[in-house]
């Protein structure tokens, strides 16, 4: 009764994930990886492709060198280290999507490598992600089990338009600690290539394709722990399946080793979307023999400070620097940076708002409130809603100079939106402009006692609501007035006296 | 016959209009028709293309420093017109859609192609016996081999199909059977001359050069022939000196060097030995002086070659694999791994299978660093061998072949055997240098036998290697001598 025993007592008192994920990301450039033939996406079946990308006889490759600086510059904005010295290698399997039967990769010395990203959660808390490594490689062609129609064939066929496509695979250490964590992550990766202009890094056109490595440490009822074997989860495009999947995977080992003792064997899996489950594609009894070489038609890559250099200065301020730069030196919330920082084109305008000279955090709330309302209605972006950084400054300067009232800004921004003009001169077409001027305000204030002494002896008598009643009299009266500099001097006066 | 059968003899009849192109191609063609079915040295010919390249030369709408002089290919050139075979089943109706870089240059430069040239299957080989079509006949006794892997190319020319012609030379493949033909035959410098477009057998030791009947005609050729190309990461962007313009400038102070180990060399020929011997005195007569130079790696040599070039064939060769191109298998298959693996047995000879088996073995996890790892050690070491050599010396005087022709089928039992061949002619491929094989005698009997004599020079030193090799030529007739295939 052994067994049974055991088993009743096998409980997974608590349990820690660790995640490490592998990321295809296709870098945007003009030509594939190692040939001039165009890196076009789509198009008519192997249409994208020349006698290099089809592995023809005789054929050699060429290395693109924006592709190389692509791959540097995610791999600085991830903190890592660039090889200065690199090369590249034939990795050997026979698959009908890759023409050559290898694929030119780089083994043992990655372009960049060591790196760390930092990972703010939504909550504020970070957690570091070590970066194992970057490499680049060149992308397979695709299977397809069907004709291109929907039609039924009892054979496969294939399209290499996608082959030769520069691929940064990007590999981290097993520091991702949940399946929500592991979904942030794929997203912040999405914005630093975005960001980067390395990568449209459209999840639906498969630019980036994950695959987490997961296994649980259990820790059971007596406190000792149990670790479960890795599994790689093949092939998932998009968030919200990376989290779910990673989600079920943990939940499958635990169950696993609950139900049965077994801690699982190094293994692949897929992701049935339809099920909502993983299903095993092919346990790794030992890794498979790709008869790694260097590339004999490939020179090595040499890397020297100069380049590296240059390649940061088009980096420019990373989002990560840029958020923090915006809450520690211009007081931002942590919301409203992480919002302006996170693409180039959203930073950089709204620092040529704060150049043009509006104040930071005025422009901040114009720029999230109507520069985006008025770029999601007309389906733009930031910078194409026609209306430019500096207007965003001029209309916070009225708002700071209490020219205009706050919730007026918006009737200017729409009115800019038709046509330009200096926000002042449209605030006072628009009969917005307040009037700010203190005399004009006190005669006012002067006029409205000397007609209403009632409402003024209810304020006296310490009825404190009349204020209201104080102010739109006054108002009333003196169209045009700063509301709120009407309650000060009321309040003022009325105190004073 | 043709009359002029040297290229810039050829050339420049054809440039006064001494003879026209169309005649001079007929003259070949007509050649080929009478000789080849004794020589078997082209798989392919552009007859009529050929025509009408030379009617364009002719009209003057082709000009250039090779306008009209018929040249023939090796057919692992790859060609947008004909089929371009590398003399293997897998191969055998592929038809590529581009045109080699040398190609293109030798076109430009108003070459008539008259046709590809046989080899052993993918350059494998050192007598093209290994050929999926035919074994090249030599010249001189069509009972014997041309050498190969080029043997077609070198044969081509011996027997006066061509004005000249292009191989390859990966181990040998240029020199071994330009000597066993009574050619000149040059392996330039790794990177001198653009490979995109040769079939790969070993990327890292892979290079075309010329084969002509002198060396003014291989100069003309590298005249054409070398410089950077975009496509090919590993040509040098180094400037390219016209090899002819003191081609016939005697080097003064000329240092020939002597390696010791090439002495001790198993299985020389006597009479290769005399033939040899003899060059070196009469370079002695010149003026030259002799200088002992040690290249203790050379023993290993043939080991090395044999595990970097079947390593990177195994690669190379993956690409034939019945599904993309080439040949495919008939019979049912149960899955795709059949179908690779039937269309490869079918389609690759036995050398080529031997080679690709040791290589996917040498290069497997757990035998790299044995083998490959290892090999690559010894190529930097034979690297520096003849760095220090060429500290000492200009070039290095040695046998190209330890013997002359053999007769078929004398050593396709023991591939051992006909790996030997290339004892003199691999270190130079595994150091990346140039070397060149030119006419140094004839053996005696009733069919007397070509001996080549090799020089080897140190990277891009085609310049000197080419005016050391004429030095001798100009003192010599041994380049003049044609076969009699009249009365064999």
């Amino acid at each position: 009764m052994k067994g049974a025993y055991f088993v009743e007592n096998r409980v997974c008192k608590s349990h820690k994930v660790l995640v490490g994920m592998e990321v295809h990301v296709q870098l945007s450039t003009q030509s594939k990886m190692f040939t001039g033939a165009a890196n076009g996406f789509g198009g008519e079946p192997n249409t994208q492709v020349d006698e290099q990308v089809l592995g023809l006889p005789g054929v050699l490759p060429v290395m693109n060198k924006r592709a190389v600086e692509y791959a540097i510059m995610v791999g600085l904005a991830l903190d890592c280290k660039i090889a200065r010295h690199t090369k590249w290698d034939r990795k050997s399997y026979y698959y009908p999507d890759l023409p050559k039967n290898y694929q030119i990769s780089q083994y043992d010395l990655p372009l960049c490598y060591e790196g760390a990203f930092e990972l703010v959660r939504k909550d504020g808390s970070t957690l570091k992600i070590r970066i194992r490594r970057a490499h680049l490689e060149e992308d397979a062609g695709k299977l397809m089990h069907e004709a291109p129609g929907g039609y039924a064939i009892d054979f496969s066929i294939v399209d290499l338009n996608r082959a030769g496509t520069p691929l940064l695979e990007i590999v981290t250490e097993p520091d991702l600690s949940s399946p929500q964590d592991v979904a942030l992550f794929g997203q912040e990766l999405q914005k630093i290539v975005q960001f980067l202009g390395v990568s449209h890094g459209l999840m639906q056109m498969g630019h980036m394709r994950f695959e987490p490595n997961i296994n649980v440490h259990i820790t059971d009822q007596n406190g000792q722990v149990h670790k479960t074997a890795i599994t790689e989860i093949k092939n998932l495009n998009s968030f919200s399946v990376l989290e779910r999947a990673t989600a079920y995977e943990v939940q499958r080992q635990i169950r696993q080793w609950e139900e049965t003792g077994s801690l699982g064997r190094k293994s692949t899996y897929g992701w049935d979307e339809a099920k909502g489950s993983t299903f095993l594609q092919r346990e790794k009894e030992e890794a498979n023999d790709y008869r790694y070489f260097p590339d004999p038609d490939l020179p090595p890559v040499e890397v020297d400070d100069a380049w590296i250099a240059e390649l940061k200065g088009q980096i420019g301020e990373l989002p990560a620097a840029r958020r923090k730069r915006y809450v520690d030196a211009l007081g931002l919330s942590a919301t409203d940076a992480a919002i302006l920082a996170s693409d180039r084109e959203t930073g950089d305008f709204y620092e040529a708002a704060i150049a043009a000279g509006g104040d930071a955090r005025r422009v901040s709330n114009l720029i999230l409130s109507h520069g985006r309302r008025i770029a999601n209605e007309k389906s733009v972006t930031l910078k194409e809603i026609g209306i430019a950084p500096a207007r965003f400054a001029e209309v916070a300067g009225l708002i700071d100079q209490n020219k205009i009232s706050v919730s007026s800004a918006g009737t200017i921004f729409d009115k800019l939106r038709e046509k330009d003009g200096a926000a002042e001169q449209l605030a006072a077409e628009l009969g917005l402009t307040q009037v700010s001027d203190t005399s004009a305000i006190d005669a006012a204030i002067d006029a409205m006692i000397a007609a209403n002494p009632k409402p003024l002896q209810d304020y006296r008598g310490g009825k404190q609501s009349a204020m209201g009643a104080l102010v739109g009299m006054v108002m009333k009266n003196g169209k045009g007035l700063n509301p709120k500099m009407v309650q000060e001097a009321l309040k003022r006066k009325l105190g004073g006296e | 016959m043709l009359a002029y059968d040297t290229l810039l003899a050829a050339r420049d009849a054809v440039r006064s209009k001494k003879i026209s192109s169309v005649e001079l191609t007929r003259q070949a063609l007509d050649r080929i028709d009478k000789i080849e079915p004794r020589i078997l040295a082209f798989n392919s010919l552009f007859a009529d293309r050929a025509l009408e390249q030379a009617k364009d030369v002719d009209a003057g709408k082709r000009t250039g420093p090779l306008a009209g002089v018929p040249i023939a290919l090796k057919d692992n050139l790859c060609t947008s017109h004909g089929t371009t075979t590398c003399s293997s089943r897998m191969l055998e109706n592929f038809r590529a859609p581009y045109d080699a870089t040398i190609v293109k240059k030798l076109e430009a430069a108003g070459a008539v192609i008259v046709g590809k040239t046989n080899l052993d299957e993918f350059a494998m080989g050192s007598s093209t016996e290994n050929s999926a079509f035919k074994t090249t006949r030599n010249p001189w006794d069509t009972a014997r081999v041309p050498g190969g892997s080029s043997g077609g190319s070198a044969a081509a020319l011996a027997a006066g199909m061509c004005c000249a012609s292009i191989g390859s030379d990966t181990g040998g493949s240029i020199r071994q059977p330009a000597s066993l033909c009574g050619v000149v035959g040059l392996k330039p410098t790794y990177g001198r001359v653009s490979r995109y477009g040769l079939v790969a057998f070993a990327s890292s030791l892979d290079q075309i050069g010329p084969f002509g009947w002198n060396v003014p005609d291989c100069a003309l050729l590298m005249n054409v022939i070398s410089g950077r190309d975009p496509k090919d990461a590993t040509s040098v962007d180094q400037a390219v000196p016209d090899y002819l313009k003191q081609l016939d400038e005697p080097l003064k102070g000329l240092r020939i060097g002597i390696a010791r180990e090439y002495q001790l060399a198993a299985g020389m020929d006597p009479q290769v030995k005399s033939a040899v011997d003899a060059a070196t005195k009469k370079y002695q007569e010149l003026g030259a002086q002799l200088v002992d130079v040690s290249l203790p790696h050379t023993e290993y040599g043939i080991a090395a070659y044999y595990v970097i070039a079947p390593c990177e064939a195994s690669s190379n060769l993956a690409r034939y694999d019945g599904v993309h191109f080439g040949h495919r298998t008939k019979d049912p298959v149960k899955d795709i791994i059949e179908l690779f693996s039937k269309s490869r047995a079918e389609g690759f000879g036995e050398e080529v299978q031997r080679r690709i088996m040791i290589g996917t073995y040498a290069l497997s996890s757990g035998y790299y660093d044995a083998y490959y790892l290892r090999a690559l050690k010894i190529r930097a070491l034979i690297k520096r061998d003849f760095d220090q050599a060429f500290e000492k010396c200009d070039v290095i005087l040695c046998p190209t072949s330890p013997t002359p022709a053999f007769k078929a089928g004398e050593k396709t039992g023991d591939p051992l055997q006909m790996y030997l061949c290339d004892v003199f002619t691999v270190t130079c491929n595994i150091a990346g240098i140039a070397g060149i094989s030119l006419p140094c005698g004839f053996t005696t009997g009733p069919k007397p036998l070509p001996i080549g004599l090799q020089l080897l020079g140190p990277t891009f030193g085609e310049e000197k290697l080419l005016r050391i090799a004429r030095m001798y030529e100009l003192t010599t007739d041994w380049h003049k001598r044609r076969p009699s295939l009249e009365t064999n």
